[in-house]
């Protein structure tokens, strides 16, 4: 056979099982994601500053002609709507990230490494879940200070942003499909910002869907948005909550399991 | 073959109806250089995504340090570094923190992470700079952050895509410094380009390739004289002076009229000389050229040598991979 002599290059790397280094990968990801977001401020500021004008919109310019009843501060009804909003729209920054990612050529640097195929898109997910955990409290900060409040415990308000949190994580992999799929930032915005706000306008986010016209009523209640809302809703306000937490749970599933999956292939496909 | 870093054999690839690499066979031998000499769209960068895991061929073989590239790419990308024609940082992070991270990525261990930072940022003069945002950074300092990226798990095998395009004669110098290094290291190098000066300077080896084919193969002194090195270029008043100055420069070397109908251009090998002798050979046939010049051949001067056409006008670099659907035929899922 061939004999291959190659100059002395030591071998300095670390000995760890498979798992442990797609962790570790998947960390070291997050990091460099994170540190990008700070450091470019508009993104986070493009994410926090909008749904504040919506809150003060809704709460000041609109709320007074809104009535919702059970609810006699609109406030309360209006800022779980706004908190799933923003997660919703966030998750946006996820297939921007990826396609610029792509564009740039950093996906193909990554694929010549030997480190774990699923630390790109584990990263990346993990960077949103922490982007969204920070964005959520400030929102909560601001709905306090235009009057929101928490009808119930401490725990009923960790099992909110809980829930937030997984239904952000779940709408992540929607937008990393999409990221993938178009390949450059201003596709991936294009594709995704006109999704998303059909979403999230024709749901239970800002009015009641008993408002709506029929066909649009019926998509209004029958969607990830609204019962992600309705759970939250529930759990800050009043009524019944294990129902509508079941829902939202099996909802954020439901996108993990199809979209996830398909996530994966379209990065393994890029080849 | 002994001493083989790298090996490939038949290589074969298509994106739907483009075939982009169409039977490449080369060997590198352990610690030399070979220089892929092509225009755009001959297929260079595709050889280089098949030989580091990147793509997966559709025929032949291809072993780096006896790794199979298809069946074993794990063990190929441990001992293989990447420096594309992207510079492939991330634009947020410092010159230290994009070098950190791939030290993070390649498994280093930990406590070396930091000091090998620190050194590849001293070598590749980019220490003062290590701590801005690879944003705030110039071309070539990019290009040199890519390339230490690319060094950190320290590869005995590295590839080069088109290293120096785009970058200013000062910065490629400096590159040129820098590769010349690594190689004075012991390690081995594929690099691609399309300037004849930089394979030259560059590679032990030359493998000129279009369409997706190697259609010449040797040292660049071999190369040299198979295309000649120098052109000297006449321009006479008419077409009738220059056909007469074609016939008598025939004899010094490969002798052509230009489109412009005016200008003869000769390609010789030793410039200096061939100088004189065109001097004399149009003082003697009494022709007064208008203007001469000496120039080095360009790859269409090359090619058009070894191919009878002229190497493409650069339409499309070959994008990233999967930078959006189109660009040049390629079918979604295509491997």
């Amino acid at each position: 056979m061939t004999t291959t002599t190659i100059p002395a290059f030591p071998d300095t790397t670390d000995q760890r099982s498979k798992l442990a280094w797609a962790v570790s990968d998947a960390l070291a990801i997050a990091h460099r994601n994170l540190i990008a977001l700070f450091r470019v401020p508009t993104t986070l500021v493009f994410s926090t500053i909008q749904p504040v004008i919506f809150v003060l919109m809704f709460r000041y310019v609109f709320g007074g002609s809104i009535q919702i009843p059970g609810y006699p501060h609109y406030v309360d009804y209006l800022m779980p709507g706004i908190f799933v909003q923003t997660v919703t729209f966030g998750s946006i920054n996820t297939g921007i990230g990826l396609a610029e990612d792509l564009s740039k050529g950093l996906i193909e640097r990554f694929r010549s490494l030997a480190m774990a195929r699923s630390a790109v898109l584990a990263g990346r997910t993990i960077a949103d879940l922490v982007r969204n955990l920070i964005v959520i409290v400030l929102m909560v900060t601001v709905g306090f200070l235009v009057g929101f409040r928490v009808h119930r415990n401490v725990l009923a308000l960790l099992a909110a942003v809980g829930l937030m949190l997984l239904f952000g994580f779940a709408m992540s992999w929607v937008m990393a499909l999409i990221g993938l799929a178009t390949g450059n930032a201003e596709a991936a915005q294009a594709a995704s910002f006109p999704l998303m706000a059909v979403l999230v306008f024709a749901s239970n986010a800002f009015v009641a869907t008993r408002t709506m016209p029929g066909p649009l009523r019926a998509y209004a209640e029958h969607q990830p948005i609204t019962a992600t809302v309705n759970a939250v809703r529930a759990l800050l306000n009043h009524g019944a909550v294990a129902e509508p937490v079941l829902a939202a749970l099996a909802w954020s599933a439901a996108i993990v399991a199809v979209f996830a999956p398909l996530a994966v292939r379209r990065y393994r496909q890029t080849a | 073959m002994t001493d083989a870093a790298i090996v490939v054999e038949d290589l074969g690839k298509r994106f739907g109806t483009v075939v982009a690499v169409d039977g490449v066979s080369l060997t590198v031998p352990a610690g030399t250089v070979l220089g892929l000499l092509g225009p755009n769209g001959a297929g260079k960068t595709t050889t280089v995504r098949i030989l580091t895991t990147i793509l997966r061929p559709d025929s032949g073989r291809a072993t780096i340090l006896n790794h199979d590239v298809a069946r074993d790419p794990e063990a190929v990308r441990s001992s293989i570094g990447l420096a594309g024609q992207y510079a492939a940082v991330d634009e947020n992070l410092t010159g230290r923190e994009n070098l950190r991270m791939v030290g993070q990525l390649t498994h280093q261990r930990r406590a070396l992470i930091g000091p090998r930072a620190d050194e590849l940022l001293e070598r590749f003069s980019l220490a003062d700079a290590a701590d801005r945002t690879v944003k705030t950074y110039s071309g070539g300092m990019r290009r040199r952050l890519d390339l230490a990226a690319a060094l950190v798990h320290r590869p005995p095998v590295l590839f080069l895509d088109e290293p120096t395009t785009g970058l200013d004669p000062r910065g490629r110098n400096d590159l040129w410094g820098v590769i010349s290094e690594l190689v004075a290291d012991g390690m081995t190098l594929l690099l691609t380009t399309q300037y004849l000066e930089e394979a030259e300077r560059l590679a032990d080896r030359i493998m000129v390739i279009d369409g997706g084919r190697v259609i010449a193969e040797g040292t660049s002194e071999e190369l040299k004289h198979r295309l000649g090195a120098t052109i000297v270029e006449v321009r006479l008043g008419d077409a009738a002076a220059a056909e007469r100055a074609r016939s008598h420069l025939g004899g010094i070397g490969a002798a052509e009229v230009l489109d412009d109908g005016r200008t003869v251009a000769v390609t010789v090998t030793d410039a200096g000389r061939a100088v004189l002798e065109v001097v004399r050979s149009l003082d003697g046939a009494a022709l007064t050229p208008e203007w001469m010049a000496i120039r080095e051949p360009s790859l269409d001067d090359v090619f058009l040598q070894l191919t009878g056409h002229k190497a493409e006008e650069a339409a499309t670099e070959a994008p990233p991979v999967a930078a959006g659907r189109g660009g040049r035929g390629r079918k979604r899922g295509a491997a």
